[in-house]
């Protein structure tokens, strides 16, 4: 409603101003107004170079084995939907057998993974950042600190320790074993980030609270929590994007049951006929369907989350 | 019953002490007001009461409970903060009937409180609304909403008008007043405004560097303020304080130089048992009477600048020697800037203050 408000001040505002000021770069006294439509177009052409990656497998996953190799690149074809249908099913030589690809299991389990992974995550996140937030501890900056630095490396520096802990423990291959390290790999940044949020709260209001006679767990649950919801949505995206991406743990640590879509995408890659790049631009447009979803859903939340701090106050 | 007291209590922060010492009593329906400058413990006490700070010492006793080692929500209190503290993610209504779960109300019960509230302090337009949705005003009346929805121990206020204009503080304090008339338990107000206290209060602590200078009824401590700070804290605009040399008594009147200038004011009686020395006389701006006469009675001056105020004009003067004096006198006396006055005073109205800054009087 405000913004709706301010805007309408905005736009009105340098149709009654003096011409010198019309001509300005969409400034107006309020500091709210259009950008104009130099800007916009300009905007417009930076985005579509971002999204063009993204366009062009998209328009690859529908077309034949031909049609994506053609050179030069075709932006006009007829569009099949066979890379989809192959994705699940389809003969390994040709003239084969059409067998199941196991696609249907390795969704499930990029899904059930990277899900349960950032729930965990932001659920004992959440928990540890309201401690290290309002029950600081002696030296607390030093324990976040610590926390962080396990992000510091990267990943292939402890992929073997891993993979040994892994072997010996005998949760190489599990969804226990996965979960755990993606739970574990996700918690310092839901903690930081979590952290960040439960500062700008209002100790005022969870005072009054307690005042209320409300208990710490009451307090948690019905007063904070509310007050953070964008922050959980952020978190929870980019925890998902991280996760749902990641490749070399899962690669190493996964075992046939429990592989995720982008090492079975990796392993689509050779064949008898060359890289099928219409099958893997299937594959991957299947793929970003779940993230555009959630970040849709979350949509609102995640501008509120992202910009957090930086507009208030 | 609704009662508080403290007992003794002082509170430090690392080296540094916020609250000395501070005993108060509040009785049931009693209204108290901490009133002093920023920083003089007023609030750190206020959080005592709440249990939101603990005592370094001394004793908290609400309702005849001792409640030192109590947490906030095991002290059946009610409090309105100073920025109201509402709940962002929770709409008015919510707000409202947030404190009621402890009583473990019906739903209808206490929906039947939550409308009760609502109409008494006009928040029925807004009950559905989130609170960063309302205006000021309006979230001032669900801070307070929120606190008198319930049967408490005791209420506190926290600089309950401080963030409202001008005219609505006036309609609020009223408001308040009215509301905590009808309610009869034993409350506590902090506030920097002296008008707020003078105006709410059954009585006034008038705290200063953690500890309560004076404690008495708004009446009293404007009449017969007990000690120098209290004197120049007390009144608008501020009591005039002259440094003087006191040369004795001469009857009802105590012989003074005031820069240089011999005068004999009107003054308690007990002045008499004080030994001559250095002192300060405190006279009100409205206790001085200009009749023009000069003599040992008066204390003379010049007009340096007039401000009418409406009513009643404030005269900025100035002794011979320098020293500045605000006279305030009915519009129907006519002073112009340069005009040479005398003022005289009463013996209710001057006021004497030993070297240690304590009030001499009977």
């Amino acid at each position: 409603m405000t913004d709706m408000t301010a805007n309408a001040v905005g736009s009105a505002r340098p149709a009654r101003a003096p011409l010198t000021r019309r001509l300005r770069f969409g400034s107006s006294a309020s500091g709210v107004g259009h950008a104009g439509w130099g800007r916009t177009v300009g905007a417009a052409i930076v985005s579509l170079i971002y999204f063009f990656p993204v366009f062009w497998i998209i328009l690859t996953a529908f077309k034949t084995y031909e049609d994506a190799l053609a050179v030069p690149a075709k932006f006009f074809f007829t569009p099949t939907l066979e890379n989809f249908a192959q994705v699940f099913s389809r003969a390994y030589s040709a003239g084969g057998p059409t067998v199941n690809t196991g696609f249907t299991l390795y969704f499930f389990n990029s899904l059930f993974i990277s899900g349960v992974s950032v729930l965990l995550a932001l659920a004992i996140g959440t928990l540890a950042a309201f401690g290290f937030s309002r029950y600081p501890l002696k030296g607390n900056d030093t324990y976040l600190f610590m926390i962080l630095t396990t992000r510091m490396l990267p990943a292939i520096v402890v992929i073997i320790p891993i993979f040994i802990m892994f072997r010996v423990t005998g949760l190489a291959g599990t969804y226990l074993g996965i979960i755990a390290l993606y739970t574990v790999f996700n918690l310092p940044f839901a903690i930081w980030m979590m952290k960040s949020f439960f500062d700008e709260l209002s100790p005022d209001v969870e005072d009054a609270a307690r005042i209320d006679g409300s208990s710490d767990v009451r307090v948690f649950f019905k007063i904070c929590l509310p007050q953070v919801l964008a922050g959980l949505a952020a978190t929870a995206v980019f925890g998902l994007i991280l996760t749902w991406n990641e490749f070399l743990f899962a690669l190493l640590l996964s075992g046939v049951e429990t592989r995720t879509v982008p090492v079975a995408m990796s392993q689509t890659i050779g064949g008898d006929i060359g890289v099928r790049w219409g099958l893997l631009a299937a594959i991957e447009t299947l793929f970003l369907i779940p993230v555009i979803i959630v970040t849709f859903a979350l949509q609102n939340q995640l501008l509120r989350g992202v910009t957090f701090g930086t507009i208030k106050r | 019953m609704s009662t508080i007291e403290l007992t003794g209590v002082t509170k430090h922060f690392g080296g540094f002490t916020a609250v000395k010492n501070v005993s108060l009593a509040v009785s049931a329906g009693e209204v108290v007001c901490l009133l002093g400058p920023s920083g003089c413990g007023k609030t750190t006490t206020l959080r005592i009461i709440a249990g939101l700070e603990r005592a370094s010492a001394g004793d908290v006793v609400i309702a005849g409970k001792r409640m030192n080692d109590l947490r906030p929500d095991q002290r059946d209190i009610a409090m309105v903060f100073q920025f109201y503290a509402l709940y962002p993610a929770l709409t008015v209504r919510e707000n409202i009937m947030f404190p009621l779960h402890v009583e473990g109300l019906d739903a209808q019960t206490g929906a039947d409180r939550v409308a009760r509230v609502a109409r008494m302090l006009q928040l029925e337009p807004v009950l559905d609304r989130l609170p960063n949705h309302i205006s000021e005003g309006e979230k001032q009346r669900v801070a307070v909403a929120r606190a008198v929805v319930r049967d408490p121990n005791c209420f506190l206020f926290d600089e309950p008008l401080s963030r409202l204009d001008v005219e609505l503080r006036q309609t609020m304090r009223g408001q308040i007043k009215s509301v905590l008339t009808g309610l009869s338990k034993a409350t506590v107000i902090v506030t920097h405004d002296q008008l707020e206290a003078l105006t709410m209060a059954d009585r006034i602590a008038i705290m200063r560097d953690g500890v309560i200078e004076q404690i008495a009824s708004p009446h009293e401590v404007f009449a017969r303020p007990t000690t120098l700070f209290v004197a120049s804290f007390i009144g608008t605009p501020q009591m005039n304080l002259l440094t003087a040399q006191f040369d004795g008594v001469e009857g009802a009147h105590g012989r003074f130089t005031v820069d240089g200038q011999p005068i004999r004011l009107a003054v308690d009686p007990a002045v008499k048992r004080l030994a001559k020395g250095q002192v300060t006389i405190g006279i009100r701006p409205r206790a001085f009477i200009p009749d023009g006469a000069g003599g040992a009675d008066t204390i003379a001056g010049r007009a340096e600048l007039i401000e009418p105020m409406g009513a009643e004009t404030l005269i900025h003067a100035r002794t011979p020697l320098g020293s500045d004096l605000r006279v305030v006198v009915p519009r129907e006396i006519k002073v112009k800037s340069g005009d040479a006055l005398s003022l005289r005073t009463d013996a209710r109205e001057t006021h004497v203050f030993d070297g240690s800054g304590m009030a001499v009087r009977a």
